[in-house]
This record gives structure tokens, C-alpha cells and sequence, in this order.
């Protein structure tokens, strides 16, 4: 057993816990230069800042950077930092984006224009208020299931419902989404991300509640014309378009404009 | 209050329960407590849904006995109190392991999806430090399925969510807890919560590190707001490092790489190609518990086999593209993004990362209560489950099953004690004049990130995973001289969603607690689990029969007491004595 001797605390070589900043470790000899919004609900203009381009650098690094160091009181919501959490949705050139996976490289030394997602109403700088969805989440039907866990549910049951569970509510595909975004519908449309909610609850073997109600009527599905504007900006490859809004679409078809069941509504008067 | 002349006004909301955080322990909490009928209050630092849970990988680690009928509670609890080298709370981990099933079963119930065995049951894997495969799993996004299912059903109570808002202080009437003061991120008004019982939730405080897996939110506000009260702190020396944290490039330093990997079968190298873990733990090898794989990974650096960027190589090539895209998609994603390595065809490079604090409020093992009456914890902000090293995999369960018990012991609380939450205004006032000072400056004074950066570095070159004495106290000393600094932050802005400004809060906290860890880790005078003290040999016998416990004592300095950790009964004892004898 090695475990360990004779190592000197505080004297790690490895560049992981190496003391020096980010820039010196991972020196490009460039700068990387952003222009971000500054502002808030009342308006605001674009401000330019420039910081040494470090090696791998995502464009959440560079606004920490700047914001350590030249603009304390920049707003920017984050947490993870990997890609898992969808805090840190914003737009990047005018395309939702999130600031932790997209690399500062990617634009090749072009302009990086930073601003807050525009379909919500904007807080601070690249804080938008992202409030509504919440109160939207809150008002679908939850799984619900008289059977008792554990289940018993195969592979083969259950391998459709794992693309929509991967949503990491970014909330960028409610962004994107002309239906919200250009027309403002949100009292009336729910939006994709909750399109992808209720295709797993629809789907899911065990659950027992119906929601083609209330996607037809209070969530707006209708609205939706197909345009994939969502599935092109998901960050976790959620097919939203193909896999969670037309087989929803469907359903609802198959319910509310299929002649023999239109018949048995009006004879049984529901 | 007067304050350049105008009045500065708060909101008041009341509840009966007032949870703060909302991860997983928060939320099952609040699930909890709402179904007493009360009225409960959430407030999280961030949306709902983003909270630290999101970032676990792995797996829930549940004895089922889905894959491996022979695992059982009793097993679960010896390789908990084996790997927390018996300093564990020994009734928390009892209760612990008996639950831990129930609240997995739970979370299918309200709609969690785990992958499935081919008899159509929860599927689990295997992990460090674990005898059978435990860890119940989706993938490597288990702690998304997690959270979320527990926020659809915290949505579908009547609990109310304050989001984006931050405590920086629990009040006290009569020496119980009886409420909070807050104030929202997004424009800086003060909130005074009343409330009957608080549940700490908060979660722990990786960010006291540079290199941490932790988010920024990990700042370990609700251990300090419960020493501030009175509670009692325990085992607060132990940090877990985990021993695969991302290397390079140098933002992505510190980003954690799943245990999952080597659960599937990931293999350590050196640069020598060599499967060095064969000479730390021959019999566990790449599943060792976490703080003998660290150790390793740091070793093998350190004596020059280190990789390009001073990491090691772990290598899961051999599952193949299609096996990783089905068992380890998001690691898949995240290396191909953010580092260009393609792990379905090259090794990726990894070393240690601040990921877990075993230490935290001491709460009682059936209902979570803390020392202070009205004040309960669970989850990371809790102490004693894990004891020196935590296993992967635990703190998930950790956060059902103790959350789920703070909100009954809430509710219990509350219904045998009629007290009122009325405290003096004056209390209030104080408080918001204190919180407001970094920005009522008007001369030019510390940065709070400079600060927070300055402390990180101390706390990475005095109090890493391997520690001498000599060193914790100079790294005291910087600690303490930063300590002094905190009356001097100054932030320029106003307080609408101010990050400088939150910052100036978060780092009296991280000053506090780095303080607490530092002289704790001067009292173990010994290696034992996360505490690897290089200026002694081994564990100590008689160290190992006691827990550090910290209060904040009369003249509000830390206190540092020895308690001896009581005998285990005769049921839990023979489980011990049998287990030892076979191996």
C-alpha cells in the first residue's frame, strides 16, 4: 500500500489544482471580446468588453470573467456549469444558447453578441423572468397511478419515454417558439417544453389521467404549426417536433375529430 | 428604519413551515409537511429545479435486491459504516438503509423512470465501495429524474416557492427558531418569514474550494445560519473529494466525471498504462470507496505518472459507442462539447474535485431535528450519516429519507408546541442595515470576488485532500486575516439582481466555514476516511471513538468539543463482529 506518503500538502503538480488563473494555464495569446447587453426592463444597449481568450472557453466563462473583474454587478444566471442544469439560457447572436456549451471558439474570432432570451420579460442584463413557465408546469395534470409501486414495466415500455425525461427545462425551445416569442400567446399555448411534459405522462404505461382535454383546449396545441423551430435549439437533442408534438397532435385527433367518437360524445352528451 | 432619509421597508409572509432549499431534501420536506395540512414555505437561491440534486449522476443507492437478491439493509448498513470508518451516527445509518427502498419505490410512484432490469424491475448498478449492485439509475442523469420528479410534486401541493431568494439570517424568540429574514435576487426586497419550524435544506459547500463539482450556490449557507443560532456542527473536518473531477481545459477544471463510469466497468491508468489501483486496493480495485481512489489518482500524479495536463486516464472505451450513448450519455456529451475527447474512442483525463461535505448540522436520527428547537436539517447540510467518507450513491437516498423526516418532524413540532413567531421589529431592522452595508459604501473597498478567489486558493493549498499540520495553520492564519477584511466589501450597483452584491453575502459564510473546517482538521490528529493528516501514520484508536462536535461558544468563537460516540446496541454490534469475521 502507497496511500499517499510523503506528498507535500499544497505542492500539487497537476494543472487541475494548479493555483494559477485560467488565462495563464490556458494561454491563447487572443482576446475574446463580447458585446452584452446591459439594461433592464425599462431598455438598455449593448456594452463591449474584452478578456484574454483561454483555451476551451465557453462564453459563461468570459462573462464570469468580466464579471470578477470589470462589471460586478453584470446579471448572469448559471449554476452548473455542465450543461445539466438549464440555468443559463440566453441568446447569442439572436439564437438561444446555452452560455456553459457554447464554446467562444465557435465563432472564430466574429462578433459575440450576448442578450437575455426575448420571448420573457427581461430582469437585468442576461436575466430574464422565467416565472410564467412555473405557473404553466403547475397547471398539468401530474402522474398519477392507482397501481402500487414498484411496477413491473420492460424495457420496451418504458425506452420512448427517456428522450422527453431528459428535458433540462432551459427553457430555450419556449424562446425560440414563434407562437410565444412573435405572436404572445402564453395565456393561451403552453409551449414545447410542456408539450414534452405531457408526452411522457401520456405515454407512460403506468399513468391514468387524461390531459387531451386539456391540451386541446387550456394548453393550446393547436397553435403549434410544425415549424421544428424547438427541436432545432433543444440542448439534449429532444426531438420535440417529431416525437412529442405530433404523436400529441395525433391523439388529439384521433379523440376530438375522429366521426365515430364526434357521434358517441353527442349521443352520450359529454 | 431611516436610511438616506427614506424608510426601508420589508414584506412579511408567514407560514408554518419554512424550508430553505430546494433540492432534493427541501422539496421531499415540503411534500411531507404539506400533507400535515400546513402551510409551507420553499425559498431557494435559484429556479426551481436547478438545485445541486440536478448534478447527480450515478445513481440512488437502495438495497432492492433487484439484480443481487442476497443485498439487504443489513449489508447496506455495513458497507455504510465501513466506509465512513465507523464514525457514522450509527442510528441515523440504521434508519437510513431500512428506508431507503420505500422512498425509491415512492419516486416510481409519482412518476420517476428508472432503466429496467429484463424482468420488467428497477435495474441497479454496481458502484465504490458498495458489496451488491445498488444504485438504482437512469442513465447518468439520475439526479434530474430525481429533482424533477420531486418538483412536479411539490407543484401539485399547496407549498408556496420563493425562488431566486436568499436567507442571511434565522431569527429566535425564547430560544426556538420561529422564522428568517431574505431578500429576492431579482430586486433586492427584503422578507421577513414567520414561521413555526424551519427545515434546513441548503445543501453543502464544495465552493469553498477552487476545484469543486459544487455550482455556486454551494456557499454552505445553512450551516453557518445554524451555528449563528446555536446549533451543533459535526465531523465538519471531513470534505469528500471525489477522484474524478475533469481536467483540462482549464474552465471545465473540477467538473465531475460520474462514478458511474467506473460502475460500468471504467478503467484507472497511469502514463505508464499501468492499473495502478491493483497497488491501493487490489480487491476493490477501480471500485474502491472515493477517498482511497483520490488518494490514488492525487499519488500517482504527484509521483510523476500523472497524464499531459497532470491527471490520470480513465478509460471506457471497451463499452463502445452504443453502449455509452445507452448507459453514459451525458458524460458522452459533455467531454465531446466541452473538451473535444470522443471517450467512445480515447481515454478522458481526470483528477480529484471538492464534490461532498460528510460534516453539517447534527440532527437527530428519527426526526431531524437540530440542538436549537424549530430548527430540523437533512440532506448535505446535515451531518452524521456518512461519517469520514461517504459512499456513492448514498446522498440521494440521504436526501428522501431525511427530508421526508425533517417535514414529519416539523409537523410533529408544531403540533405539540403553541408558540408565537413574533419577534421585535428592531430585530428586522438590524439585520437589512447589516445586509445592505457592502453597497451603502460610498469609498472604494474589497472586491467579494477577490475575496472568495483568495480564499478558494488558501483552502486548495492548505486543507486539499492531504493535510499536515503546520500547513492547516498557516492556511488558518490567511483565513483569519481574510476574516478581517469582510467589513471592508463594497459593491457599485443597486440591488436589483446584484451578483456582486450576493457574492458580498455568500463569502462571509465560505470565510466562516473554511475557519470551522481548518480547526477541526487541526483536532484529527489522524488519517481516517477524507482526513488524511500526512504528519501522523495511521488512524488513531481512541480518535476513532469520537466525533468533533462545534458550537459557536460564548464569545462567538468556534468551540470545539470531543464527544464520545455511544456504544451500538447488541443488534446492530453482532452485524458488525459478523461481517468482520468474514472478512
Amino acid at each position: 500500500m502507497s496511500e499517499g506518503n510523503g506528498n507535500n500538502p499544497g505542492g500539487v503538480t497537476s494543472k487541475a489544482h494548479s493555483p494559477v488563473p485560467d488565462e495563464d494555464l490556458g494561454k491563447s495569446g487572443k482576446m475574446a471580446k463580447l458585446k452584452i447587453f446591459r439594461g433592464d426592463a425599462e431598455g438598455g444597449e449593448e456594452i463591449g468588453y474584452e478578456i484574454p481568450l483561454v483555451e476551451g472557453m465557453v462564453v459563461l466563462d468570459a462573462v464570469l470573467a468580466i464579471q470578477a473583474q470589470q462589471a460586478p454587478d453584470l446579471a448572469v444566471r448559471w449554476n452548473c456549469k455542465a450543461a445539466h442544469c438549464g440555468s443559463c439560457s440566453a441568446e447569442i447572436n439572436g439564437r438561444p444558447k446555452l452560455l456553459c456549451k457554447t464554446r467562444v471558439e465557435e465563432y472564430d474570432g466574429g462578433e459575440i453578441h450576448v442578450g437575455p432570451m426575448r420571448a420573457f420579460p427581461v430582469i437585468k442584463d442576461l436575466v430574464s423572468d422565467v416565472s410564467w413557465n412555473y405557473e404553466v408546469s403547475k397547471g398539468i395534470k401530474p402522474f398519477q397511478s392507482s397501481e402500487q409501486a414498484p411496477f413491473t414495466m420492460y424495457e420496451e415500455d418504458v425506452e420512448r419515454l427517456y428522450e422527453p425525461k431528459k428535458c433540462i427545462e432551459c427553457f430555450m425551445c419556449q424562446d425560440v417558439c414563434h407562437v410565444l416569442r412573435t405572436h404572445h400567446k402564453h395565456p393561451e399555448f403552453a409551449g414545447p417544453r410542456f408539450f414534452v411534459r405531457n408526452q411522457w405522462l401520456e405515454m407512460h404505461p403506468m399513468d391514468e389521467a387524461d390531459r387531451l382535454a386539456d391540451l386541446k383546449e387550456d394548453n393550446g396545441l393547436g397553435f403549434c404549426n410544425i415549424t421544428k423551430c424547438c427541436t432545432e435549439v433543444c440542448p439534449v437533442d429532444i426531438h420535440i417536433t417529431d416525437n412529442s408534438i405530433i404523436p400529441l397532435k395525433e391523439r388529439v385527433a384521433d379523440e376530438y375529430y375522429d366521426p365515430a367518437k364526434w357521434l358517441m360524445r353527442k349521443i352520450r352528451g359529454s | 428604519m431611516q436610511r438616506d432619509g427614506h424608510r426601508e421597508g420589508y414584506e412579511t409572509r408567514e407560514h408554518d413551515v419554512l424550508i430553505i432549499g430546494a433540492g432534493g431534501a427541501g422539496l421531499r420536506a415540503a411534500v411531507a409537511a404539506a400533507e400535515h395540512g400546513l402551510s409551507v414555505g420553499i425559498v431557494t437561491k435559484s429556479l426551481l429545479g436547478k438545485a445541486h440534486t440536478v448534478m447527480a449522476e450515478g445513481g440512488i443507492a437502495a438495497s432492492v435486491g433487484n439484480v443481487d437478491p442476497d443485498d439487504s439493509w443489513r449489508q447496506h448498513f455495513i458497507d455504510t459504516m465501513r466506509s465512513g470508518k465507523f464514525l457514522n451516527d450509527w442510528k441515523m445509518v440504521e434508519t437510513f438503509t431500512k428506508e431507503a427502498p420505500d422512498r425509491v419505490y415512492e419516486l416510481e410512484q409519482w412518476g420517476a423512470l428508472f432503466n429496467r432490469t429484463p424482468e420488467g424491475k428497477i435495474s441497479q448498478r454496481p458502484f465504490g465501495g458498495h458489496t451488491y449492485r445498488r444504485l438504482c439509475h437512469v442513465g447518468d442523469r439520475t439526479g434530474l429524474e430525481l429533482i424533477r420528479t420531486m418538483q412536479e410534486k411539490v407543484l401539485a401541493t399547496d407549498a408556496k416557492v420563493y425562488m431566486e431568494t436568499t436567507v442571511t439570517r434565522l431569527f429566535k424568540k425564547e430560544g426556538r427558531v420561529v422564522g428568517a429574514l431574505a431578500y429576492t435576487r431579482e430586486n433586492g426586497k427584503f422578507v421577513h418569514f414567520k414561521a413555526k419550524a424551519v427545515v434546513m435544506a441548503t445543501g453543502g459547500w464544495g465552493r469553498i474550494f477552487k476545484v469543486t463539482s459544487n455550482s455556486w450556490e454551494g456557499t454552505g449557507d445553512g450551516v453557518v445560519l445554524g451555528y449563528d443560532a446555536g446549533a451543533e456542527l459535526v465531523d465538519m473536518e471531513m470534505m469528500q473529494f471525489h477522484p474524478t473531477g475533469m481536467v483540462w481545459p482549464p474552465g471545465v477544471r473540477g467538473l465531475l466525471v460520474t462514478e458511474g463510469v467506473r460502475g460500468e466497468g471504467g478503467l484507472l491508468r497511469n502514463s505508464e498504462g499501468q492499473r495502478y489501483m491493483e497497488n491501493y486496493d487490489p480487491e476493490k480495485m477501480e471500485l474502491s470507496t472515493r477517498d482511497v481512489v483520490a488518494r490514488a489518482n492525487y499519488t500517482e500524479v504527484q509521483e510523476g505518472r500523472g497524464s499531459e495536463h497532470g491527471g490520470v486516464y480513465l478509460d471506457i472505451t471497451h463499452l463502445g459507442y452504443d453502449g455509452i450513448m445507452k448507459k453514459l450519455p451525458t458524460m458522452y456529451e459533455q467531454f465531446l462539447k466541452l473538451a473535444d475527447i470522443d471517450i467512445s474512442s480515447e481515454p478522458m483525463e481526470v483528477f480529484p474535485t471538492v464534490h461532498y461535505t460528510m460534516g453539517g448540522i447534527k440532527i437527530d436520527p428519527e426526526s431531524a431535528a437540530s440542538s436549537v428547537p424549530g430548527l430540523f436539517a437533512a440532506g448535505e447540510v446535515a451531518g452524521g450519516l456518512h461519517g469520514a467518507n461517504r459512499l456513492g450513491g448514498n446522498s440521494l437516498s440521504d436526501l428522501l429519507v431525511f427530508g421526508r423526516r425533517a417535514g414529519e418532524g416539523a409537523a410533529a413540532y408544531i403540533e405539540e408546541s403553541v408558540h408565537s413567531a413574533e419577534i421585535d421589529e428592531g430585530e428586522v431592522l438590524h439585520e437589512i442595515g447589516r445586509v445592505l452595508e457592502p453597497l451603502e459604501k460610498k469609498e472604494e473597498g474589497e472586491s467579494p470576488y477577490l475575496i472568495q478567489q483568495e480564499l478558494q486558493e488558501v483552502m486548495m493549498e492548505h486543507a486539499n485532500l492531504m493535510r499536515d499540520g503546520d500547513s492547516l495553520k498557516e492556511g488558518l492564519g490567511k483565513i483569519l486575516a481574510l476574516k478581517d477584511r469582510l467589513p471592508q466589501i463594497s459593491v457599485p450597483g443597486s440591488r436589483l439582481f446584484n451578483p456582486g452584491w450576493h457574492t458580498a453575502q455568500d463569502v462571509r459564510y465560505l470565510v466562516q466555514i473554511s475557519e470551522i473546517i481548518i480547526r477541526t482538521a487541526l483536532e484529527r490528529k489522524e488519517r481516517r476516511g477524507a482526513q488524511w493528516r500526512l504528519d501522523f501514520d495511521g488512524p488513531d484508536e481512541e480518535l476513532g471513538k469520537i466525533n468533533f462536535i462545534v458550537t459557536k461558544d460564548g464569545q462567538g468563537e468556534v468551540g470545539i468539543e470531543r464527544r464520545e460516540i455511544p456504544p451500538m446496541p447488541e443488534h446492530l454490534a453482532s452485524l458488525v463482529e459478523e461481517a468482520k469475521a468474514k472478512a
